[in-house]
């Protein structure tokens, strides 16, 4: 069932396959970013009770889910490093933690930025936003860890773990909001039930979900063809490629 | 799977099922502990099934919808005072200093305070509580009634 998918579990083939498919994550990234940020911030209503405060969402939620999509990534590629034994899948996870950290702080700082308006304060130790910041240091925690070890596919062992079991904190997360009460409003779009965010203002905010997912993709890819090179820089085809393109002179 | 593919994959299922029982467990004890107010009802009767009921003189948040006609300001100074409610009885809440923007009557607000005799609090900073509905003022105004007044704009009967 997944034969198709073996190929990819070579380090070569995934760094050649990423470079076809990077300008095309690059694309979509910003069209919909472009066409979701002019949207939200310029064209669609303003909230009836925050006014224009309310366009700091269509940064700071893509953002904060993509924070946790990412972890969800990291976990899956430590999972099957550690159960399959697939280097590549090791090499996902450092590929994936730098720009899974960098979304969580645009979500922190972007949600304090909107809370000081609207709350009255920055920052508060509210279950969502604690838990959160949790996520932040869990990242921190897996790029440190991973750097403290020489040989990198020891490392990756260790680092897998503290990743896989980190996604306890995921649901944490997601049902704060729900488990205690928080300063923090529940779930708008990510439940069951139908979005309460007006049409009006779900589109664009929609459109920027999308160009963010596009825009991890696109992280990801290029830091997972520089992590290939590093890692399997003592193997042959490396070797041939860097002959191959001083012969071209670049 | 290979045998040790199965193995390997037992090892994590266990760590993940010990660790997650520790956390849970550490939660479930913390429970009452992790939120971020009391409501008025639980301030009068405590916690649900018997839990935590804050005391006099405890520092506390309070957290509920603004009684409507309730908030009276001192002309002279920052000096504000509201009801605060929920399902059940109301808490007073008094206060000197500046409200966020979303302060208004019916609008969600937590304060921190020490809590006084007579469900009395005396707040030392008012957050403003928001729900995570969305939408333009005239939305609003035909679904829930609601006349968008931009809170500068709003004036109070002291």
């Amino acid at each position: 069932m997944w034969k198709w998918l073996h190929p990819y579990a070579k380090p070569e083939v995934t760094y050649h396959f990423c470079a076809k498919l990077i300008p095309w994550l690059w694309l979509f990234t910003f069209g919909l970013l472009v066409v979701g940020t002019v949207w939200g911030l310029a064209f669609s209503p303003e909230d009836y009770q925050q006014g224009d405060t309310v366009r700091i969402m269509y940064i700071h939620v893509p953002a904060a889910i993509w924070s946790m999509g990412a972890y969800s990534s990291m976990a899956i590629a430590a999972l099957i490093g550690f159960v399959w034994q697939i280097r590549l899948a090791d090499m996902a996870i450092s590929a994936i933690a730098p720009v899974g950290a960098g979304f969580t702080v645009i979500a922190l700082l972007t949600g304090a930025i909107w809370g000081k308006p609207m709350w009255g304060t920055w920052w508060e130790w509210d279950a969502r936003l604690t838990s959160e910041l949790i996520l932040f240091f869990q990242y921190i925690g897996i790029i440190a860890l991973y750097h403290a070890f020489e040989d990198k596919q020891q490392g990756a062992k260790i680092v897998g773990i503290l990743a896989i079991v980190g996604v306890i904190n995921l649901p944490i997360i997601h049902f704060s909001v729900e488990w205690w009460q928080t300063l923090h409003q529940g779930a708008s779009i990510t439940k069951l039930e139908k979005p309460s965010v007006d049409t009006s203002l779900l589109w664009p905010l929609l459109l920027n979900i999308l160009g963010f997912a596009f825009f991890f993709a696109s992280l990801v890819c290029m830091r997972l063809r520089t992590e290939i090179l590093s890692r399997e820089q003592h193997r042959p085809w490396v070797k041939a490629l860097v002959m191959e393109k001083s012969v071209d002179g670049v | 799977m290979s045998p040790r593919r199965k193995q390997r994959l037992a090892v994590i299922i266990l760590i993940l099922m010990g660790v997650s029982s520790a956390i849970g467990l550490v939660m479930f004890s913390l429970k009452e502990n992790m939120d971020f107010f009391f409501t008025p009802s639980e301030v009068h009767q405590g916690k649900k099934d018997g839990g935590m009921k804050p005391k006099i003189g405890q520092r506390i948040r309070i957290g509920g919808m603004v009684v409507e006609g309730s908030v009276s300001r001192d002309p002279e100074t920052l000096k504000v005072s509201f009801d605060l409610i929920d399902t059940g009885p109301m808490v007073k809440v008094i206060y000197e200093g500046s409200l966020p923007d979303l302060f208004r009557e019916g609008q969600g607000i937590i304060a921190l305070g020490v809590l006084k005799d007579g469900y009395v609090l005396e707040a030392q900073e008012v957050l403003a509580k928001h729900d995570e509905n969305y939408m333009p003022p005239e939305v609003a105004e035909a679904v829930k009634g609601i006349k968008h007044v931009k809170p500068s704009k709003q004036v109070y009967i002291p």
